[in-house]
């Protein structure tokens, strides 16, 4: 097989800040195949792209074009190598028509160059028809005549029909007139490839375009790729899914933690070689983990669906449940809807249908007003709810209102059980109020629950805020908690009045996890904590779970990383598509059953 | 009554027309800029500085046509560059390092309304006061003035004003034409619309703000130089111009970002600012009342907007977010 280069990337390597997106990473694409990008999140596939398209300039490496170096330091010079990439987030502009996303960015010598070609496949389209020996229609001929007679670099109506062309060409369905915003998803994927066309582009690059897409899209999207395909171009598709690589691609490139695995053609792998090309060879970690002491169920969720705004299911029917004193770990290739299903708990995302259950773990344990009225406790007093120091029933009857409270402030009233209650429709504040933490580090890591522009100790006090009489801040018992955290998980700042963004990343995650394990939660949901930590502040966070692991608290662990997930977690629930493809014990079960089941393939 | 009514308010139209063209020139491409009134006041700087000039290179008042149109282009001219190099400065800080535009912006309305006092005062210091201007602004003001002939209505609302009154409108139509109807027109939308699009798309997002910055903020400084040369004829009253300027921020707003819906913006806000002056109302509280009208209708249009159409007559999609390429 002798294929020619269409483009080469010589050992890329890029960094933000102390994360290594991608280093030293080697590609070749040749012409007329399309290359499938395999990789977990955060593997650098998109980094090692937007590098190639001209987003991002590399820190070192070289790019070749047929053999020689190119530099490639904007959009505008990746489209002047014919190179162009279709982006997760569509790069459309909302307010425009298709037409106006298509022409938009291109100067004057751009539009001469396009007018020439128009016009001569226009003739070539003219000379075909004659030697067939038939008669141009109409449409035909007025469309040349008008492009004859165009003399301006600026026309939409004439970009119009050359977009109508390029469709007709490659089999898209798409209306010019159409504006962004009146477009479905599918439909924008249209735009972006045609807008690419346009352009003339030999290499085109799509960042998970599978991800927002129906079977049926995917299957038409396809076949699209095959045609252009046919026409000689290059194409790469950066994806994750196994089966749609083994679909579509003709060799596959792999990438883990940043740094090239291998490539390999499709004819001579098998999934599961590439899942092991993906998730790694076995580590050992050396995470004590102590079995898990209780047996009460804290958390039990029941049949759980969440939609999105379109109305589409994120979830569905995921349930499961949560013994006190375990980890139980999820796994899935990010996307899946572990963040959802963390949210919907939490009560941030709204629960469509299903039921989340939680057991608070009140036997014999006294009742205060924190978390109940006055008037509650007195109607839980009639049915019989409390018990005294002398398991003896305890009755309000004749008693006023004063005398009950100061009996329950005393601490002489317990709960005979525990509660049971449901967490649908309560807000978020509730369910945190009721014990229910949730620590999620988003990939930009200050984008939920810390405040970069405030310090440890304001941070401290998003939590606390609303406690304290009257209308001032208690600052006291913040400053008590930041100062606990410093120490103890000895972060690495000058004070603890230092603005949370001037830390560094993993400093930031200990506080955040922190504060979240310092209001003693009985439920923690964490979601990747470890995020671009070294090994010496993931062990300490790792150590700080498995104490409250054996406090009692339930933890929910979602993570990136399968050895540290098999290490953890007392059981792994593993989630696919929004479904829960099995529920397995971590200490009997290896990654490559665990990737299978992330796959969504059965043991 | 009613001819001086109409009259009056054209005469005033041009402050609000050429800050909101400028400043729409300007949010078109992303930049919100409310340093407006000050750069405004950094117009009045630039003409009075401009006559100076004049002043130094020919001494004395213009004699002839030609000497009047040379004082017209140095004054323009100057006013031009007072306002780009505004531009500049606020495209320097919110382009190049980032910054807040909000806060820039403000601070700018801050230091112009400063400035302008400053250049004034040092101008008067030298015996330049405001009899020196008043002869000037009146030989710029009376260069394409027919006043004196003007029999009817027609002529005297139309022909009788000075060579800034016409280039008020003339802009306005071709900053929306260009808007509208070019290629560059386009690119700047889908900067201001998309910043990370228009990158992907292969425009300079830096050039391109760097440029509709600087050239919105010169058109800009025209209306406070129109104020300074046709309406006070040299005089200058502080505290006014910044008025005009948030004002001509509001029509911005309630012209929905286009300049050639600006034109009857303008108008309808002069009309209702000189209405009770023209006609004198009972009150002085009512007068007060009338005066807070333009920006009354402009947070009624706001709301009609945003009750019936959500994304063709909103603000551009990026305004007032800075952009860096390499954001994570």
């Amino acid at each position: 097989m002798d294929k020619k280069l269409a483009i080469q990337l010589k050992n890329i390597s890029k960094t933000f800040g102390k994360v290594k997106a991608n280093s030293n990473v080697s590609l070749d694409l040749y012409e007329g195949e399309i290359l499938s990008l395999l990789g977990e999140n955060g593997s650098g596939k998109t980094s090692l792209m937007n590098v190639l398209a001209g987003i991002y300039t590399p820190d070192s490496g070289s790019i070749l074009l047929n053999g020689e170096k190119i530099t490639i330091t904007s959009p505008k010079d990746a489209f002047s190598y014919r190179i162009g990439m279709i982006h997760q987030h569509f790069k459309l502009v909302d307010v425009f028509t298709a037409t106006e996303n298509v022409v938009v960015g291109l100067d004057n010598e751009d539009y001469k160059g396009f007018r020439r070609a128009a016009v001569q496949s226009e003739y070539e389209k003219f000379e075909r028809i004659k030697a067939e020996g038939k008669e141009p229609t109409e449409d035909d001929v007025n469309n040349y005549k008008r492009l004859l007679k165009s003399t301006r670099g600026y026309n939409l109506k004439e970009s119009a029909i050359r977009i109508k062309r390029i469709c007709d060409k490659f089999g898209f369905v798409l209306d010019p007139n159409k504006r962004v915003c009146d477009m479905s998803v599918s439909e924008k994927q249209t735009l972006e490839i045609v807008k690419t066309l346009y352009r003339g582009v030999d290499i085109l690059i799509l960042d998970e375009p599978t991800a927002v897409l129906t079977p049926q899209e995917i299957d038409k999207l396809f076949d699209v790729l095959r045609n252009m395909r046919e026409a000689g171009k290059s194409i790469i598709i950066i994806t994750h899914k196994l089966n749609e690589v083994m679909e579509i691609s003709d060799r596959i490139t792999v990438l883990r933690k940043g740094e090239l695995v291998g490539s390999v053609n499709k004819t001579e792998t098998s999934i599961d070689e590439l899942t092991e090309m993906m998730v790694g060879k076995k580590t050992e970690l050396n995470i004590e983990r102590s079995l898990p002491n209780g047996t009460q169920s804290l958390l039990e969720v029941k049949d759980l669906c969440v939609k999105n705004i379109v109305g589409t299911d994120i979830l569905k029917n995921i349930s499961f449940n949560l013994k006190e004193g375990e980890i139980l770990g999820i796994a899935g290739i990010s996307g899946n809807g572990q963040k959802e299903l963390l949210e919907a708990i939490a009560g941030v995302d709204r629960i469509s249908s299903g039921e989340v259950i939680y057991h608070r773990q009140k036997k014999d344990k006294p009742v205060s007003f924190y978390h109940k009225s006055l008037k509650e406790i007195k109607k839980l007093a009639t049915e019989g709810a409390f018990h005294n120091k002398n398991n003896k029933r305890v009755s309000f009857e004749g008693k006023s209102n004063k005398e009950i409270k100061e009996m329950v402030n005393n601490g002489e009233v317990f709960f005979n059980d525990n509660e049971t209650m449901s967490l649908k429709g309560k807000n978020p504040r509730e369910i945190r109020e009721l014990g229910i933490h949730l620590a999620f580090v988003p990939e930009d890591r200050l984008g939920m629950g810390l405040v970069g522009n405030m310090d440890i100790n304001e941070n401290m006090m998003l939590r606390s805020y609303r406690k304290g009489k009257g209308p001032f801040l208690n600052f006291k018992k913040p400053k008590d908690t930041a100062e606990t955290i410093i120490h103890e998980l000895e972060v690495a700042t000058p004070s603890a009045t230092t603005q949370v963004k001037k830390l560094s990343g993993g400093n930031v995650q200990k506080v955040l996890v922190g504060r979240e394990i310092a209001y003693a939660p009985s439920v923690f949901m964490v979601a990747y904590p470890v995020r671009g930590l070294d090994i010496n502040s993931s062990y300490t966070i790792y150590n700080l779970l498995n104490k409250q692991k054996e406090k009692g608290v339930g933890i929910i662990y979602v993570g990136e990383d399968l050895d540290v997930l098999l290490a953890l977690a007392d059981r792994i629930l593993v989630l696919c598509n929004g479904e829960v493809s099995g529920i397995v014990d971590a200490r009997k079960i290896d990654k490559r059953q665990l990737g299978a089941l992330m796959l969504g393939n059965s043991l | 009554m009613f001819v001086t009514l109409l009259k009056e308010a054209l005469r005033l139209t041009p402050i609000f027309l050429f800050g909101s063209t400028g400043e729409t020139l300007t949010e078109k491409s992303g930049h919100l800029n409310l340093g407006t009134p000050g750069i405004l006041c950094m117009g009045v700087a630039g003409g009075m500085v401009g006559i100076s000039i004049y002043d130094l290179i020919f001494g004395g008042f213009p004699t002839n046509f030609g000497g009047a149109l040379a004082l017209f282009l140095i004054v323009v001219f100057m006013a031009m560059l007072f306002g780009a190099l505004s531009g500049l400065l606020f495209s320097f800080f919110c382009v190049s390092l980032r910054c807040n535009q909000n806060v820039m912006g403000l601070a700018y309305t801050t230091f112009g309304i400063g400035f302008y006092g400053l250049v004034f005062n040092s101008f008067e210091s030298q015996g330049k006061g405001i009899f020196y201007f008043n002869e000037f602004c009146y030989t710029i003001n009376t260069l394409f003035m027919k006043d004196a002939e003007a029999t009817n209505a027609f002529e005297k609302l139309f022909l009788a004003n000075g060579g800034l009154w016409y280039m008020s409108f003339i802009i306005a139509i071709v900053v929306a034409i260009i808007l509208k109807r070019t290629r560059v027109g386009l690119n700047i939308r889908a900067v201001g619309e998309n910043a990370g699009s228009a990158d992907a798309a292969g425009i300079n997002v830096s050039k391109y703000r760097y440029l509709t910055t600087i050239i919105g903020s010169a058109i800009s400084a025209l209306g406070g130089l129109y104020y300074f040369v046709e309406i006070n004829i040299g005089l200058l009253e502080f505290g006014k111009i910044d008025t005009y300027g948030w004002l001509a921020v509001a029509l911005v707003i309630f012209t929905l970002w286009k300049t050639d819906l600006g034109v009857l913006g303008a108008f309808l806000f002069a009309f209702l600012f000189k209405l009770p002056e023209i006609y004198g109302l009972p009150s002085a509280e009512f007068n007060m009342l009338f005066l807070y009208l333009p920006y009354f209708i402009t947070i009624l249009v706001l709301l009609a907007t945003s009750i019936f159409d959500r994304k063709a007559g909103q603000a551009p999609g990026n305004l007032g977010i800075t952009y860096f390429r390499e954001e994570r």
